[in-house]
């Protein structure tokens, strides 16, 4: 409040000390310069003055002969934005504006890829989002292809070509059917970033049990867990057996090791058998006479 | 001379009188105005009226950090509201004023902010403001000149632990 209050105080001092400064606007600027290229700013009278380009991007300053047009080499003026030009001579202000642009070429890429890890066959699973630069780290605004690519050890490469809007583009890819490390790129030009997701089984598809007997007690073993597409479950993924017989109730939790989970129960006669990972239920076994 | 002197005082009141009415004018409307356009499709992510409502709070207090710093020469000010590419070439413009002895003040008026991008990850959210704005420069503290400004403004906002920060602030071309 209390800069806008001395801006506007400081105005007003300004506007009625300084009568006889014409603010002519007479600069003839382009509206428009691509950023880090030279460009030069004619000036009309004679005499010193100084000439100011500012933006919150980037501020120059230079002394310069008025009917002389001041020069500025490549590179000088490189951040993107909305510049004012401001020049100031011994009798009078001139002030314009122009915009500084993005250069034309892609020069880098802001690759931001999702999720690292996930399950396979999973449609729209990954995602990928790509901001486009030019060399002096300038969002490119102007609409630009981006190519997506998504690779692994099997299966044909995904590819999209999408084109960015305010110097963005996205995509979503599915993750493979199998199993493994995937290559997830983004190019334009020669700009590209890359990113590994990593694609691991999903949840078991099928889950089947046998049981014989052993002595007193039971053998019980699942068939090897795999995911829908065949890939084989992780070792460590808990499998539950549940025996249910008259009067009580047994759970064992076992880990899968090598595809295979197993473990021994009391044999009692009557018994109701089950398995379960996770959300899946497998088949039920009836312990009986005989078994 | 008598009619010289009358005419000086009633000049001098009358420049009194403006910066009176013209200080009450400033005083009733201190904040900027702010317009939000509807935001129906952001893009892959839905966007929460909540998060929608954080991210703009941000972003306008971001230009009154970037207001402070630029008008202070102090670069610190920054790091409450900006971070990465917009961070450094914001702190880029503080050094150069400094060492030119330029000091800039921006004092934005209205926002017309629409959001226009949300990422699929949560992770990136872009607006587009046009902005008006008024800009003071003063060399070695001298008033050089006073520009009202429009332009239009492209930000990226990213989440931090607390709040979302300004990673990319470019204008574009209306």
């Amino acid at each position: 409040m209390r800069s806008r209050l001395s801006i506007l105080f400081a105005s007003l001092i300004w506007i009625a000390s300084a009568q006889a400064v014409a603010q002519t606007n007479g600069l003839r600027l382009p509206k428009t310069i691509e950023a880090g290229t030279a460009f030069s700013i004619p000036s009309t009278g004679s005499g010193k003055a100084v000439l100011y380009i500012v933006g919150p991007g980037q501020v120059l300053r230079r002394e310069v002969q008025l009917g002389e047009p001041a020069a500025f080499a490549s590179g000088d003026l490189h951040n993107a934005g909305h510049y004012l030009i401001v020049l100031v001579g011994g009798s009078s202000t001139e002030n314009g504006a122009f915009d500084v642009t993005a250069a034309n070429q892609p020069a880098a890429l802001s690759f931001i890829a999702r999720p690292s890890r996930l399950p396979v066959d999973l449609h729209d699973g990954i995602s990928g989002v790509a901001y486009v630069f030019d060399r002096f780290q300038n969002l490119v605004l102007q609409p630009t292809q981006v190519s997506f690519q998504l690779s692994g050890a099997a299966g044909v490469p995904q590819m999209r070509t999408v084109l960015t809007r305010h110097g963005v583009a996205w995509t979503k890819m599915d993750s493979a059917s199998k199993e493994g490390a995937a290559q997830f790129e983004a190019r334009v030009g020669n700009a590209e970033g890359k990113r590994v997701i990593q694609q691991v089984p999903g949840d078991p598809c099928r889950l089947r049990m046998n049981a014989r007997a052993s002595g007193q007690r039971m053998t019980l073993e699942t068939e090897p867990v795999r995911d829908c597409a065949g890939n084989a479950v992780p070792d460590g993924t808990i499998v539950t057996f549940t025996e249910t017989y008259t009067g009580g109730e047994a759970t064992v939790d076992v880990p899968l090791k090598r595809g295979i989970a197993r473990t021994e129960m009391p044999a009692y006669n009557g018994a109701t058998l089950s398995v379960a990972t996770g959300v899946v239920l497998g088949n039920e076994i009836h312990w009986g006479k005989g078994q | 001379m008598k009619r010289a002197r009358q005419a000086q005082i009633v000049r001098r009141l009358f420049l009194i009188g403006c910066s009176i009415f013209a200080a009450i004018f400033v005083l009733a409307s201190d904040q900027p105005v702010v317009r939000i356009e509807p935001t129906d499709s952001v893009g892959p992510r839905t966007l929460e009226k909540q998060t929608e409502t954080a991210v703009i709070r941000d972003y306008l207090k971001a230009w009154r950090g970037l207001s402070a710093a630029l008008e202070q020469n102090s670069a610190d000010l920054l790091d409450r509201d900006f971070v990465g590419t917009a961070r450094e070439k914001l702190a880029g413009t503080v050094q150069d004023q400094a060492k030119l002895g330029i000091q800039a003040r921006y004092l934005d008026d209205t926002h017309d902010i629409q959001l226009v991008f949300y990422s699929p990850e949560g992770l990136s959210i872009q607006l587009v403001d046009t902005v008006e704005y008024d800009m003071q420069l003063l060399d070695h503290e001298k008033i050089q000149t006073t520009q009202h400004v429009r332009a239009r403004y492209v930000a990226v906002l990213t989440p931090t632990e607390v709040q979302w920060k300004v990673r990319m602030f470019q204008a574009e071309s209306e």
